[in-house]
């Protein structure tokens, strides 16, 4: 069965479309990514899938059920988790959880039984009977994904669940989503950082100013790049004529970000071997050289023509950023 | 195409235990976070004693109709009331802080009664009303208060001024829902407050005022569940030296009541369905 069905989402707030025609499909058993930068519409499809929104137009099925004619079925099925770690300081984590179990229509003593797995799952339990307050940011999230989890959803939506964590509480994050998965959970996560993509999802939708752009596995989304790049690492001064050597190369201008141009490697070895000695007869000395596959950022680059925004964008050095000619 | 599902609707029961476990986690706030309960308390018992001091001594000595004994005697019963309104803008910004922490988005996907975010919070602010008229009165009795009537009729009038704040509470519950901004619903709560409850009979008696206020101020909701309080509150020879009719007074308080509850809260449940549309 499908897990999400949406056909033309559009959602206006007044003049401005965050949703202009979102059409995208999966099927139950996998993780479906939602990538796309800030204010990219993410976070509205998400809410309006777990009827927190109501479209402007279109229609949106979760596990066959319209999210506008019958919201209660619809929030049976699900659980939502996401960048606000929704969980009351002044409560203890279990009671938390507990609370969200009593909501969902468990009993008591389901509610108790079952907080008791999944905070062993999400590696609480040692803080389980301390105030949210005393926890870390990291361990927030993770007592919101349980409390997401704790009604058995069918379809687990988690908006940018590792948005503002810290590195190491990013990969503890990864790691539960993954066994989630394992266990046979549906999910549909939204992200802005490309690596969270490539390594949880299964399926990855492009989303930029209301419209997907893309989608596809990991693999399909890269190859849409013809295969591997090469990339080189410019010296302070060289990025212009570097370019000037790669240009005719590719056939096309290489995208240039801060000090690394990059160019489709359509014959593979040979054209870095044609790199090489281009470069070497114009007398430039890159600092590094490499063939390699392209990675999500790409893929995100050539699409949209600007970088991923987020963690991954932030790290590179500030240049002048390239466009890609062949969208 | 049409949806083959029969769709699930919550039993009574089920709302019930919603409402109820909304209810329980507003007030463990204010049990864990003890800071909360102690300002919501000193403000109102700084009033009652600010009030029962500076103006007092004048009040009695102008002898209005407040000639009844002390100004404590005339003072708690508005007093009281003034307290449990200003008390219910807690349920405006308490919505506030919880749609900002998302945990709002949270309670709407979930499977439960619409209502229960909502009457949760009202009944845990009403709750909290309570505790804060049971001190008002016992530091009243402190400095000179004394049942004119018996328990039985203080009980009733307590009664009286909590159910009225549970409606103002469904108005701010009207008003942070639809503000949405806690700092901006702090000042705005109390807008339509002061007019209401400084242009009525909570600390003066109406009839000083110029005539188009005092047409106002006779007849609106605070002066007369005040006055409906003073009712029970006042030895019966002041009642009726006063002249207030006490069953006429109870009952228009009970209309104005039902009548702001009836309007606001299918108003406030509006609201909350369409927050973010």
């Amino acid at each position: 069965m499908l897990a999400v069905q949406t056909h033309e989402i559009t959602k206006h707030f007044g003049e401005v479309r965050a949703l202009d025609g979102v059409s995208l499909q999966f099927e139950q058993g996998i993780v479906y990514g939602l990538l796309g930068p800030n204010g990219a519409g993410k976070t509205t499809l998400i809410r309006i899938l777990a009827t927190l929104s109501r479209p402007t137009s279109g229609t949106a099925r979760v596990a066959g059920i319209d999210v506008v004619d019958d919201p209660m079925a619809v929030r049976n099925r699900i659980g939502l988790g996401g960048q606000f770690a929704a969980v009351d300081d002044y409560q203890t984590g279990r009671e938390n959880v507990e609370m969200v179990g009593r909501l969902y229509n468990l009993s008591a003593n389901e509610s108790r039984k079952r907080a008791d797995e999944v905070l062993e799952r999400i590696r609480l339990t040692d803080a389980a009977d301390r105030p949210v307050k005393t926890y870390s940011g990291g361990m927030k999230r993770r007592l919101d994904l349980a409390a997401s989890m704790i009604g058995r959803p069918e379809i687990l939506f988690l908006d940018e669940p590792t948005t503002g964590v810290d590195p190491g509480s990013r990969l503890d994050l990864w790691d539960l989503i993954e066994d989630l998965v394992e266990a046979g959970t549906t999910l549909l996560l939204t992200t802005q950082y490309l690596d969270e993509a490539d390594r949880l999802a299964d399926r990855i939708g492009v989303i930029d100013h209301g419209k997907l752009i893309a989608e596809g596995t990991s693999t399909e989304l890269k190859n849409r790049l013809g295969g591997d790049v090469v990339e080189i690492h410019a010296l302070d001064g060289d990025i212009d004529s570097s370019a000037a050597v790669l240009t005719p190369i590719a056939g096309e201008e290489p995208v240039i970000q801060g000090q690394s141009l990059t160019i489709p490697a359509l014959r593979g070895v040979d054209t870095l071997t044609q790199v090489v000695r281009g470069l070497d007869e114009a007398g430039i000395r890159p600092e590094d050289i490499a063939l390699r596959k392209p990675t999500l950022d790409d893929v995100f680059l050539a699409l949209t023509g600007r970088v991923a925004e987020g963690e991954d964008a932030e790290a590179r050095p500030t240049g002048p950023r390239g466009r890609r000619g062949g969208r | 195409m049409t949806t083959t599902q029969p769709r699930p609707k919550l039993t009574i029961s089920q709302k019930l235990t919603h409402t109820r476990v909304i209810t329980k986690r507003n007030l463990l706030r204010n049990v864990r976070i003890p800071q909360l309960l102690v300002f919501a308390t000193i403000q109102p018992v700084m009033f009652l004693i600010l009030f029962n001091y500076v103006f007092g001594g004048a009040i009695t000595q102008g002898g209005p109709a407040a000639a009844v004994g002390d100004y404590i005697n005339w003072l708690i019963p508005g007093i009281l009331v003034q307290s449990a309104v200003f008390g219910s803008t807690q349920t405006a910004v308490g919505l506030t802080e919880d749609l900002r922490a998302g945990v709002i988005d949270r309670f709407r996907s979930l499977p439960m009664a619409r209502s229960a975010v909502l009457t949760g919070r009202t009944n845990a602010d009403t709750t909290r009303n309570l505790w804060v008229l049971g001190l008002m009165l016992a530091v009243g009795y402190l400095i000179g208060w004394r049942f004119g009537q018996g328990f039985l009729r203080v009980a009733l009038a307590v009664l009286l001024v909590l159910f009225f704040a549970y409606a103002m509470s469904w108005v701010m519950a009207c008003m942070g829902l639809a503000i949405k901004d806690t700092e901006a619903v702090q000042v705005a709560g109390f807008l339509p407050i002061f007019p209401l409850v400084f242009a009525s009979s909570v600390f003066v008696p109406t009839d000083t005022m110029p005539d188009w206020l005092q047409a106002f101020a006779e007849n609106q909701p605070i002066t007369i569940i005040s006055n409906a309080v003073r009712s029970l509150m006042l030895p019966e020879q002041a009642v009726e030296f006063i002249g207030f009719n006490q069953s006429e007074l109870i009952w228009q308080s009970l209309a104005w009541t039902a009548g702001i509850i009836l309007v606001f809260a299918p108003l406030a449940i509006r609201l909350y369905r369409r927050i973010s549309d």
